[in-house]
């Protein structure tokens, strides 16, 4: 473990729409400027600043965050725009954690910030150059294939059925419903509601997927001398692991995240985790699709491989169960606004660790959560530990 | 939280449509022109003549494929050109009914991860599969390559139509 102790002692963000009015700039600041209202900070408090945005393709405009930095109050400071596709969000809030961790800052601002809606006809259009230019182009693939493929292999390996997985999405849209900033929250979506949404890309459904989404989620990270004196109720920064599986994506196994266990391992070790099912009181892992949060609470060991539906089934993962996982939402309620939607899991840990949750708080006086995101060619595992 | 949460503003189609908000379009015209490489070259070439190959690893012994100059686990070079069978196992599929921008297909596409025989295990490529019924597609199918008239192949993985399913 290097440097002092560091905390997150601010939390902001816009409300997830399908379309805002406002710039990607625009978005950035009224994040940023929220989080630091609510430390009662001001941009010169801040010594350095961490802009997670994804693909320039999405806003058609190239070297995004110098375009975006105005907005994330980075003019005149050290800054650093870290980009691991989905997994940015949560990546973010790590490179936050090593820029004080490293003894070099006091105060980093975190601003997250993604504007998809621009890209017409569909965002899907920036994501069509994921696949390899020469030996998969060709077949004119589209992004949803790679979800449907890796879904279908994850029922199959462990026998499971549609119905198993789409208890997540109802879990998250009815969580939503309690989140000031959703999109599509539903208190009386059903399960029903899930299985009879039109088949996209099977076993892939509509409302197995989450939407395309506009928004911006900033945090304040500080040294543990700064955060003793601007909060009663800092956030520690635990444990952080990020790691990746192999660029050839045909070549993995895709019933198992596997890099999503070495990011949490690294994390856990970090944070002296032994036992993360009895250590972790609250979970978010990175939902874009229901079958996901169940991919991936298994890579994060908090469940058995195969398990994870059935705890979903049995209410384990509610707001009020043993383990709850995903209580803001998650990217399938609130909205997957891709960076942000990952900071936004991080904010959301914050927020409960500290009582603030409001309607969606879990109870039990839960004292370390986990965020986690997964992006890239679907290889990266990016993981944050928070606890009071 | 509530008051941490900014009241952003939320637009509808309609208010672009009907041309209530300013916005700006603009359609890039850009083109680009890919190197295959070292590794892919020789394995579209052989595409050509009808011919799965792979490239095996001195070190971890794997068998590789899609083709690669170095191992990206050993990280050496890869040492060998082997040639594999152009039949394979289903390791996973789909049947995708819309197109990347939502537009909704009369028959269904049925991309799928198909485990090359010759190669090392769980060594897949994405293809397509035909011939089948889709709903009769099941992981752990067996399937061989349809290959395009010889005077048809250009040198690229459509050089391969899709696999059907394998009578054995």
């Amino acid at each position: 473990m290097i440097g002092d102790r560091v905390a997150v002692v601010g939390a902001g963000m816009t409300k997830f729409v399908r379309r805002a009015q406002e710039t990607p700039k625009e978005l950035a600041w009224e994040a940023a400027h929220l989080a630091l209202r609510s430390c009662e900070m001001t941009i010169d408090d801040i010594d350095a600043i961490v802009i997670g945005t994804a693909p320039d393709a999405f806003d058609g405009v190239h070297m995004k965050s110098e375009y975006l930095s105005d907005g994330c109050g980075a003019w005149g400071k050290p800054v650093i725009r870290g980009y691991v596709g989905g997994g940015t969000g949560v990546f973010a809030a790590i490179q936050g954690w090593y820029h004080v961790a490293s003894g070099l800052f006091d105060t980093v601002l975190v601003v997250c910030e993604e504007k998809m809606s621009s890209c017409r006809p569909h965002p899907q259009a920036a994501f069509l150059t994921i696949f390899d230019h020469t030996t998969e182009r060709p077949l004119k693939p589209n992004l949803l294939w790679i979800f449907a493929l890796e879904m279908n292999a994850y029922m199959n390996r462990y026998g499971l059925s549609k119905r198993d997985i789409a208890t997540v999405s109802v879990k998250n849209k009815r969580n939503a419903a309690d989140h000031p900033a959703a999109m599509l929250g539903d208190p009386d979506i059903t399960v029903e509601d899930v299985l009879n949404s039109p088949v996209l890309a099977w076993p892939v459904q509509r409302l197995d997927v989450s939407p395309v989404t506009d928004g911006a989620v900033a945090l304040v990270m500080s040294a543990n001398h700064v955060a003793r004196r601007v909060t009663d109720r800092p956030v520690w920064v635990e444990g952080v692991g990020w790691n990746l599986d192999t660029a050839y994506w045909t070549n993995r196994d895709l019933a198992y995240p596997v890099y999503v266990e070495e990011a949490a391992r690294m994390a856990y070790d970090m944070a002296g985790i032994s036992e993360p099912r009895k250590q972790i009181h609250i979970a978010e892992p990175y939902d874009p699709f229901d079958y996901k949060e169940l991919h991936h609470l298994e890579g994060l060991m908090l469940f058995d491989r195969g398990e994870a539906p059935r705890a979903a089934a049995d209410g384990v993962t509610q707001r009020d169960g043993d383990l709850p996982v995903c209580p803001s939402g998650g990217l399938l309620g609130v909205g997957n606004p891709i960076a942000a939607a990952g900071l936004m899991k991080v904010a959301e840990i914050f927020w409960q660790l500290r009582g603030e949750a409001g309607a969606r708080q879990v109870p039990g006086n839960p004292k370390r959560g986990l965020a986690q995101a997964w992006g890239d060619l679907m290889q990266v595992g990016t993981v944050v530990v928070l606890g009071v | 939280m509530d008051e941490f949460v900014y009241d952003s503003v939320y637009l509808s189609s309609r208010d672009l449509r009907e041309g209530r908000v300013l916005f700006e379009t603009w359609q890039p015209n850009a083109q680009y022109a890919w190197d295959a490489g070292v590794a892919i070259s020789r394995y579209l070439q052989e595409f050509k003549a009808g011919k799965l190959i792979g490239r095996s690893c001195p070190e971890c012994s794997r068998v590789l494929v899609p083709p690669r100059m170095f191992c990206e686990s050993c990280f050496c070079p890869t040492d060998d050109w082997v040639t594999l069978e152009d039949t394979g196992t289903v390791l996973t599929f789909s049947r995708c009914t819309i197109t990347w921008d939502l537009v909704q297909l009369e028959e269904p596409q049925m991309p799928a991860v198909i485990e090359i025989d010759g190669a090392s295990p769980g060594m897949g490529i994405m293809h397509m599969l035909g011939e089948v019924d889709p709903e009769a597609l099941a992981i752990g199918m067996r399937v061989r390559a349809v290959w395009k008239p010889a005077d048809e192949r250009t040198g690229s993985v459509t050089d391969i139509a899709y696999f059907k399913p394998l009578k054995e």
